[in-house]
């Protein structure tokens, strides 16, 4: 089962689950930025729910089908089109042999899931096929998809369902705001603490550097840092520390201006404070946010996270008994 | 470590995967070496529920499973791991030496400073030519003669896949240091020899960077297809605790290494080693000398 890439998009990549252990070496998860789309779109198809599928960001493939073949997008609002004719979200549909599928102008939302029946056949690297492009590992040839690539898919294990869909409750609503959730800590107390709080009261703005290692913000004020004499090997602004490693998710402020939240290819270290760390129920979304749509940050504690994971893990499994 | 108790790790938790755990806030060989202890013991119990354990400079993080393994299990485990190790009478680390060729003020890092000269603190010169200025030394020769005439620690492996982060094995009033460039490049070709704050370090993929370029090293260190025999399935070559020696080569034998790597035939000199953190406090120039020793007898 081949597929071809005709035009590869803005930054489409093969992503699945991830790859776990190896952050100690500097190589991050990688893995879909939004888990749920990612997962939803296999288990509509009856794929294992970490199939690798296509991450499709802002800006959509075009692909020539040589063999007829069932497909589901989930995540951001990016409508399909089989030679032009628009084919519903959340919802497995055939693509015929020789068609061509392509996307509509996004929507809402930043990242689209496509898994095709079977799921993309890429080598694994460190145990998942995810393309971590920073390291040049996993996907096809470590880097995102260019046109004239030619993907193939594994056999399905079963024959998925035409027509099989989200129910209703079960699709995200993508907003024009967001608010996620941080609890604040790591060097927080390097902080001034009107800046701490102006943080959390700020309206930011993310920047157009929003990638898969991190999302730069913009727009609130420049955070102020206690003054102190730098600790040995620090280095001197006020915002420098020992190098250490970055949580994923973990906020950077470095020189207190522009937050950047690191994401699944994270630089897995470095040399800047961390202020946070955004809560896993709200990872999915960030990966959903678009340049230039804003966030404010609200600081919860770690009973209110664990009470956020818990209502994720129920999403994730209505998401496995959907009919 | 001294029978004196250490000050207490600082625990934070970073939300509900993550436990970040700063044992220093100053870069100090004893606390890398408490926290490599820590995180070796912790691997060793094998907890259910715990997915990375990650060991930096002077710090080190968990990645957990909080379904599994709560924050203060996690905790109370760390604190009693941490006392352990603070009681042992003895820190010693069976690890290797190993030597990596470097040609400083190589064209290749020389042509990339020259095109973000406007990052620098000092535009007139290279960076090799600010390093030694502002360390007090007379020329970018005895910046290099410095550079590659004592032993590094490797303390930390990342940034990106493979990155070693090392720390120079001498008294801290003759450490080597530099800011940071005053922008981060967008470009640093691959194997560039960095410097950042006290810490040298070998750039494992071309991108961007902040630290000082110094040299390259024809010595590939990070290997995702697999070509290169001295360098195992995980893809990486360094681990924390490993001592490196820069040896400073010429053009010659840099192309000579260079194909070498690229035919898939190159071997790091690598010596075994017993490092003993009690003797390097005691008198770190002599296990300097013994690291040499070691590697030229191999």
């Amino acid at each position: 089962m081949r597929i071809d890439v005709i035009k590869p998009g803005l930054a489409t990549s093969i992503q699945d689950l991830g790859r776990q252990g190896y952050y100690h070496l500097g190589i991050p998860p990688s893995g879909g930025m939004d888990q749920r789309a990612l997962r939803a779109a296999n288990l509509l198809l009856g794929n294992p729910e970490g199939a690798a599928v296509l991450e499709c960001a802002l800006l959509g493939p075009e692909l020539r089908f040589e063999h007829a073949c069932c497909v589901a997008v989930c995540g951001a609002e990016m409508s399909p089109k089989v030679d032009a004719r628009p084919q519903p979200l959340n919802t497995v549909f055939e693509v015929p042999a020789g068609a061509t599928l392509s996307f509509d102008f996004v929507r809402a939302g930043a990242r689209a899931y496509l898994a095709v029946a079977g799921g993309i056949d890429v080598p694994e690297a460190l145990g998942s096929r995810s393309t971590y492009a920073l390291g040049g590992l996993g996907g096809l040839g470590g880097r995102p998809l260019q046109a004239g690539d030619q993907l193939t898919t594994l056999t399905p294990a079963a024959p998925a369902r035409v027509g099989r869909a989200l129910p209703e409750p079960l699709i995200p609503r993508f907003a024009k705001a967001y608010r996620l959730r941080v609890v604040p800590g790591i060097y927080a107390h390097r902080l001034e603490a009107h800046s701490q709080e102006r943080f959390y009261a700020e309206t930011w703005t993310v920047a157009s550097e929003a990638d898969r290692v991190g999302y730069r913000l913009k727009g609130g004020s420049t955070l102020s840092f206690l003054e102190r004499e730098p600790p040995f090997g620090a280095g001197n602004d006020p915002s420098n520390i020992v190098d250490a490693c970055y949580p994923i998710g973990s906020i950077q402020v470095p020189s207190g201006s522009e937050p950047i939240i690191l994401h699944r290819d994270a630089v897995s270290g470095g040399g800047y404070a961390m202020i946070g760390t955004v809560i896993s129920a709200d990872m999915d979304w960030v990966g959903q946010i678009q340049p230039h749509q804003s966030v404010r940050f609200e600081a919860v504690d770690l009973e209110q996270a664990l009470a956020a994971r818990r209502e994720y893990q129920d999403t994730l499994a209505a998401l496995r008994q959907i009919p | 470590m001294t029978a004196s108790s250490p000050p207490a790790a600082r625990y934070s938790l970073a939300a509900d995967e993550y436990l970040f755990v700063e044992v220093s806030e100053e870069m100090t060989l004893e606390a890398f070496f408490r926290a490599l202890s820590i995180t070796q013991r912790l691997r060793e119990l094998a907890l259910p529920g715990l997915i990375e354990i990650c060991p930096a400079n002077a710090s080190y993080q968990v990645r957990y499973d909080p379904d599994r393994i709560s924050a203060q299990t996690l905790i109370d485990t760390l604190e009693t791991l941490d006392a352990e190790v603070a009681a042992r009478q003895r820190n010693t680390l069976t690890t290797r030496v190993v030597e990596v060729p470097v040609l400083y003020d190589d064209p290749w890092t020389r042509e990339t400073l020259m095109r973000f000269r406007d990052r620098h603190q000092d535009p007139s010169g290279t960076d090799l030519d600010y390093a030694a200025q502002i360390n007090g030394l007379p020329d970018a020769e005895a910046f290099i003669a410095a550079h590659s005439g004592n032993p590094w620690f490797v303390s930390m492996v990342g940034f990106v896949a493979g990155l070693p982060f090392m720390y120079q094995m001498v008294p801290r009033e003759r450490q080597l240091q530099v800011p940071k460039y005053l922008r981060p490049r967008t470009d640093t070709p691959k194997q560039t020899v960095g410097y950042g704050g006290c810490f040298s370090c070998i750039y494992s993929v071309r991108g961007a960077g902040g630290y000082q370029m110094f040299g390259i090293t024809p010595m590939p260190i990070y290997d995702p297809s697999g070509q290169q025999p001295h360098i195992d399935d995980s893809m990486i070559f360094f681990r924390p605790g490993d001592i490196v020696l820069h040896r400073a080569i010429d053009r010659a034998t840099y192309d000579r290494l260079d194909a070498d790597a690229k035919a898939g035939r190159f071997q790091p000199r690598v010596a075994p080693f017993d490092f003993d953190l009690d003797a390097f406090s005691r008198d770190p120039d002599a296990v300097a000398e013994q690291v040499k020793e070691v590697l030229h007898a191999h």
